[in-house]
């Protein structure tokens, strides 16, 4: 590794900004976390009304919980290369964090299909479960959950 | 080296909420968050969905932004800057598991009516079960009140209408009651899925306990810098690495505030 510092051998970057920089910095970061943070809140509610009205929109709500999972991934991308500065980082340091997270891709996909064959062959084969636990489609009240997308972890 | 911990310590966070996420996607019906997390401390049964929570997120994150700052001073060598900053991180992780433990009492001593085996019983959310199934209507519900026994009858009346003292709700009949309950608009529920408090618990628990160890490390860490042992070492590397741990308790927030409380 090739390091610049007499501190500490652990240290792999060098800070380079100057003050006024970095409260720049770490100012647009907060102001842009918490922008984020509000929009994910407003959707959430949207979600919350969008249950409570009679039509299905089943769809649409999925689309709408793929769009937080992206937010949140763009939170997680700027606390981490911001304010755990892992972007000032050499780049090979970046690498051996990075690239062992990519199993999440696996990960989330593979126990995400696993979970929803194992509802759909119970629903054919176990009809006791599905009449228990099918949602009926009262519209006003709770249209149920459908399929939300999962992401979790990844980094 | 902290990096790495860190990376190990995702995994396990990750391979906890993908088991969730497992289980959600393999039931049929999986309760609206909305629904779940309505309250707000001090404001009695008001639906304000979200509110608290958001509460809570804001202060992870601010206090992440404190520790930054605190970090940031340790590089220049200043020591009162780094105080301060570490002093309100400390402030904001204690706020976070002070909103952490309401909402956990809330969850578990607030008691909703809920239908088990073809009668209302009231109960809160716990490992064992939980009041957020799908709501009951019709006929189930008229089946359900003839059933209820003559305490959750008081109860859910006493629900209904706050005037009515225990005195009053005694000179009372059930059918009496059951008559006033069928006509009122009740919210009744089935028993959701057992896995949903378990999760719930499992998860925000770890998390809650992660935020309380890094409050425990950064007070170790205010209290070195104010014994000088990183001015008399030279450099103020170990804030930076409890910095780090602090930062990735609130990356794991993102993703838990996600999973439970958005989708």
């Amino acid at each position: 590794m090739e390091h610049t510092s007499t501190v500490s051998p652990e240290v792999t970057f060098e800070h380079h900004h100057s003050d006024e920089e970095f409260k720049r910095r770490v100012k647009k970061t907060t102001i842009l976390l918490s922008v984020i943070t509000i929009i994910e809140l407003a959707i959430g509610l949207t979600i919350y009304s969008l249950h409570k009205s009679d039509v299905n929109r089943d769809f649409l709500i999925l689309c709408i919980k793929g769009v937080v999972c992206i937010l949140t991934i763009a939170k997680a991308y700027y606390i981490v290369s911001v304010f755990m500065h892992l972007g000032d980082e050499i780049r090979n340091m970046i690498m051996t964090i990075v690239v062992p997270l990519m199993l999440f891709i696996w990960f989330i996909i593979a126990f995400i299909y696993e979970g929803n064959s194992y509802k759909n062959l119970r629903n054919k084969y176990d009809l006791h479960f599905k009449e228990t636990t099918m949602p009926q489609k009262h519209g006003a009240a709770e249209k149920h959950e459908e399929k939300p997308t999962e992401k979790s972890g990844k980094e | 080296m902290m990096w790495y911990f860190l990376m190990s310590d995702a995994f396990t966070f990750g391979a906890f909420l993908i088991s969730y996420g497992s289980i959600r996607f393999s039931q049929n019906f999986w309760p609206d968050p909305n629904v779940v997390f309505n309250a707000f401390p001090g404001a009695g049964h008001a639906n304000l969905p979200l509110a608290f929570v958001s509460v809570m997120t804001f202060v992870l994150i601010i206090s992440s932004v404190t520790m930054v700052l605190a970090v940031h001073a340790g590089h220049k060598g200043d020591k009162k800057g780094v105080i301060k900053w570490m002093a309100w991180t400390i402030v904001g992780g204690l706020a976070f598991l002070g909103c952490q433990a309401w909402e956990w009492h809330h969850l578990i001593t607030g008691e909703h009516a809920t239908l088990i085996d073809g009668k209302i019983e009231m109960i809160g959310q716990t490992m064992g079960g939980n009041p957020w199934g799908e709501l009951v209507q019709g006929p189930e519900l008229t089946a359900a009140i003839n059933n209820t026994s003559h305490e959750t009858l008081m109860e859910l009346m006493h629900h209904q209408d706050a005037s009515l003292t225990h005195e009053k709700l005694a000179a009372m009949s059930d059918p009496q009651m059951r008559g006033v309950l069928s006509a009122a608009e009740l919210h009744i529920r089935e028993n959701g899925p057992v896995a949903f408090g378990g999760y719930f618990y499992g998860i925000t628990g770890f998390h809650g306990f992660h935020v309380f160890s890094g409050v425990i490390i950064n007070i170790i860490m205010l209290i070195m810098t104010q014994k000088n042992v990183f001015q008399n070492k030279g450099h103020y590397l170990m804030i930076e690495k409890a910095g780090l741990y602090w930062h990735f308790v609130d990356l794991v927030w993102v993703f838990v505030f996600l999973c439970f409380y958005l989708i």
